[in-house]
Formats: structure tokens, sequence, C-alpha cells
């Protein structure tokens, strides 16, 4: 049965199983994830506004895929296909495999938040900085840029929350994460519902701190 | 300076531009008018091919500059452009709009385009501004900046959207005696404007474009004062001015 006591008695005896090995993967895994796809992200959105049909086919083709198949298929897939597969090169960790996964998919998902921050901006701006003679790259750079940036960083920062909370899908791997320590701490207490609240507690305190950390800093980017 | 042969221009099913033959000479100024959805605005927007026509040329200073391999940024120097929602650059301060182009493209070190910048903001009344955020002016001082703007590359032909069309009432003036005193400068200019009387002051010539062709054009006082296409007539008629 569920007892306050127990979750003294965890936090007491495997705070460091929670915190120094679960959120500390989750962190590194959410880290891996929004970075990388940050900047793969960034090229498939530029790839989906350039003029080339065949990048800007490819590059939809790639964001769809990703985004209408289940997250937890395409770890399973990144497991199961990209050891193998590049085994004779590098060997892959089981860990490194599904930091791939979230990596790409994410990628997916800042390409969407890149490509439409892009082009909410007016498109006033663009023909202004082209009659004045700018070439398509300076007016990106100098001109549309700078404006997307404002819409496109609170979502990042939106995608990042999302990521931290989609990495619990890892623990299917048992990779380390705030969820596998949970799996752990049931395996060896059988306080499964304490484990848990205690794991959802954290994943709440991380979610809720970076959400609000978000909105200050939109607010003061804004007020700029 | 900038001649069109037989300009077409589509949007889907809709032809707005049905064969336009016009040209414009250095040093005059010619003010376009018409009903909404006429083709004044598209062909304002074919001559620096913001807008890509279909079909036909368009020749500035002599070259064609819908030929393929033309190098559009290059010729895009030459004429500046001012829109009727100004598009000034929000992000950027008053003095950055005006240098931006002019250091990015013509090369110009900071200190000498800002120095030009100035001057220009000098003139339109904007230099005690010229440290605040674009976005934090009016619509008529951004307008006025939007022309020092398209002034500081140093244009051989200014082309005017519109400008005063998105203004509050009371700030219409302003923007107008801007353009007025860069036209009596000797700027060569087109003005596509729903001001009649500014036209009727300002313009060597007038073109009245209606239905995607130009129904007639002619002085100031020919189009306004002895209208002969009763499309024309129709149109003043229900204008006040």
């Amino acid at each position: 049965m569920f007892s306050f006591e127990h979750i003294i008695v965890l936090l007491r005896d495997y705070w460091d199983v929670f915190l120094l090995e679960g959120l500390r993967y989750t962190l590194i895994l959410s880290a891996i994830a929004v970075l990388f796809g940050a900047v793969f992200g960034s090229l498939i959105a530029f790839g989906r506004l350039s003029n080339s049909r065949i990048l800007r086919f490819i590059c939809s083709a790639y964001t769809e895929v990703v985004r209408d198949t289940p997250l937890l298929v395409q770890i399973y897939l990144f497991v199961l296909i990209v050891p193998k597969a590049i085994g004779t090169i590098v060997s892959l960790s089981t860990f490194q495999a599904v930091a791939m996964a979230f990596a790409f998919n994410s990628a997916a998902y800042v390409s969407e938040i890149v490509r439409s921050g892009i082009q909410a901006v007016d498109a006033g701006q663009t023909e202004a900085a082209r009659s004045l003679g700018m070439s398509a790259r300076q007016t990106m750079l100098h001109v549309v840029m700078p404006q997307a940036v404002k819409n496109i960083l609170p979502a990042l920062g939106n995608e990042f929350v999302s990521v931290i909370k989609e990495t619990s899908m890892a623990s299917t791997f048992f990779v380390g994460d705030l969820m596998t320590s949970y799996l752990k701490v049931k395996g060896t207490t059988y306080w499964a519902l304490e484990a848990l609240l205690i794991v959802a507690a954290i994943y709440f305190i991380l979610g809720f701190g970076l959400s609000k950390l978000i909105s200050v800093f939109e607010r003061r980017m804004n007020r700029k | 300076m900038i001649k069109t042969v037989d300009l077409y221009k589509s949007f889907g099913d809709l032809e707005v531009l049905k064969g336009i033959n016009e040209h414009v000479d250095e040093g005059e100024v010619v003010s376009i008018i018409g009903p909404s959805g006429g083709g004044k605005s598209t062909f304002l927007r074919c001559l620096n091919l913001l807008e890509k026509p279909d079909s036909g040329q368009i020749f500035f200073e002599g070259v064609d500059i819908t030929a393929n391999k033309v190098d559009i940024d290059l010729h895009r120097q030459k004429m500046g452009m001012v829109f009727q929602h100004f598009n000034v650059f929000p992000h950027l301060t008053v003095l950055q709009n005006v240098t931006l182009a002019p250091t990015l493209v013509k090369k110009l070190s900071k200190a000498e385009a800002e120095e030009r910048a100035m001057e220009l903001l000098n003139r339109v009344g904007l230099a005690g501004k010229a440290n605040e955020k674009s976005a934090s002016l009016s619509g008529g001082q951004k307008q006025r900046l939007a022309i020092v703007r398209a002034l500081a590359m140093e244009p051989d032909v200014m082309l005017f959207d519109e400008p005063t069309s998105a203004l509050d009432p009371e700030m219409v003036g302003e923007v107008l005696d801007v353009i007025k005193e860069l036209v009596k400068s000797g700027m060569t200019s087109v003005i596509v404007t729903h001001e009649m009387g500014f036209a009727r002051e300002i313009s060597d010539r007038v073109v009245f474009f209606d239905g995607g062709v130009v129904a007639e054009e002619g002085t100031p006082d020919e189009i306004f004062a002895h209208p002969q296409n009763p499309r024309t007539k129709d149109f003043l008629s229900k204008v006040l001015y």
C-alpha cells in the first residue's frame, strides 16, 4: 500500500539513482536531441524553403514520415537497425542508438518550428530588402532571420520541454533515464507508486521550471 | 529610362496586365491612377521584377531586365521603391534601416553610410529619431524613413506604390511633402496613387489604368480637366479630390 514514509525512505536511499543517474541521462538525452535537432532541423527547414523541387520534396517527405509515425516505433527501428547497419564501422551502444532516434525525431519538429518562424515574417520585409538590391542571402541573413528568431526561440524552448517528457520512452530499452530509474527502484523495493510519484515530481519540476524560464525570456525579448 | 513592351501578367485565371506599352523618361514624373484591381500596382511591381511578367519586356536604362542571366539585384539598386505598408525593418534602428543596404550592397564603410544617412534623415525631419527602434515610429514617420532608405542607394528612379494609402489622414500631408520636394529636385518618379489633387499638381504625365490596360494618358490637365475616355470620366466623377 501507498505510504508517505516510503517516499521519504526512497528519497534518502535512492536519491542518487533518481538524480545522479536518471535525471542526468534524461538531460543528456534531451540535450543531444534538441541540439542535433536544432542544427539538422534548421537545414531541413531551409531545404523546404529552397527553390529546388527535389530538395523541397525530400525535406518535406522526411518531416511527414517522422511526424506521422509513432516515436516509439522510431526508437525501436533505430535500436534494431542502426547498430547492425554501421556495426562494422563504429560500434553503437543502445543508448547512442536511442539518442539518435530522438535527434532525428526532434529535427523534424524543429524544422517545422524554423520554417513557420521564417514564413511568419511579413513578405513585405523581403520585398523591401530585395528592392534595395540586397541578394536573397543578404535578405535572409540581415532582415528575415533576425525577425524569425523571435518566433523560433520560444517555440524551440517548448520543444525542449516536450523532448524531456518524451525521453521517458527510452526506458523501454533501459538506458538509464529517469523512467529507467523508476523501473530499477521499483524492482528492488516493490514500492511502485511511491517511486513513480517521485519520478513524476522530478519531470514536473523540470518541465514547469523550463516553461517558466522560457516565458520570462520571451517577455524580455518582446520588450526589446 | 524605363520602357515596357507588351507586358502581360496573370494571377491564376485573372489577367491583370493585358499588353502594357509604357515608358518613363529621365526626369519625368508619371502618376498612375485608376480603380482598384486595374493593374496599377502590379505594373509598378513589374518594373523592378518584384512581380515577374508572364510575357513582354522591360528595358531599364537600355538593358532588357526580363532577359535570362540578368543580375536583377544590380538594377534594383538603381530603382528605389516605396511601399504602401512602409515595410521598414522593425528590428533595426532608424539609422540602421537607412545604412543596411548601402553597407551590404554598395560596400560603403559604416562611417560613410551613417554620414549620408544622417544627411537624408535630416532632410525629412527624422535625424532626432536616428537611434530609436523604427517600430516605435508613427505611420507618417515610417513612410518618410522608407523613402530615405530607398534614397540612400542613390537610385536613378523612384517607384511609389500607393505611398499614402495606409496612413492616417493627418499624416498624409507630411509624406506628400517629402515626395513633392523629391520630385522638384528632379528625381524620375513613377507614383501609383489615389491622391488625385497630388497627382494633378506634381505629374508631368498621368496614366489611367483600367481593366489591365492603359485606358488613357496625357498631361494632368488633359486627364483631369478634359478626359476623353468615358471610363476615365466615370472614374474621376466618383473620386473626390
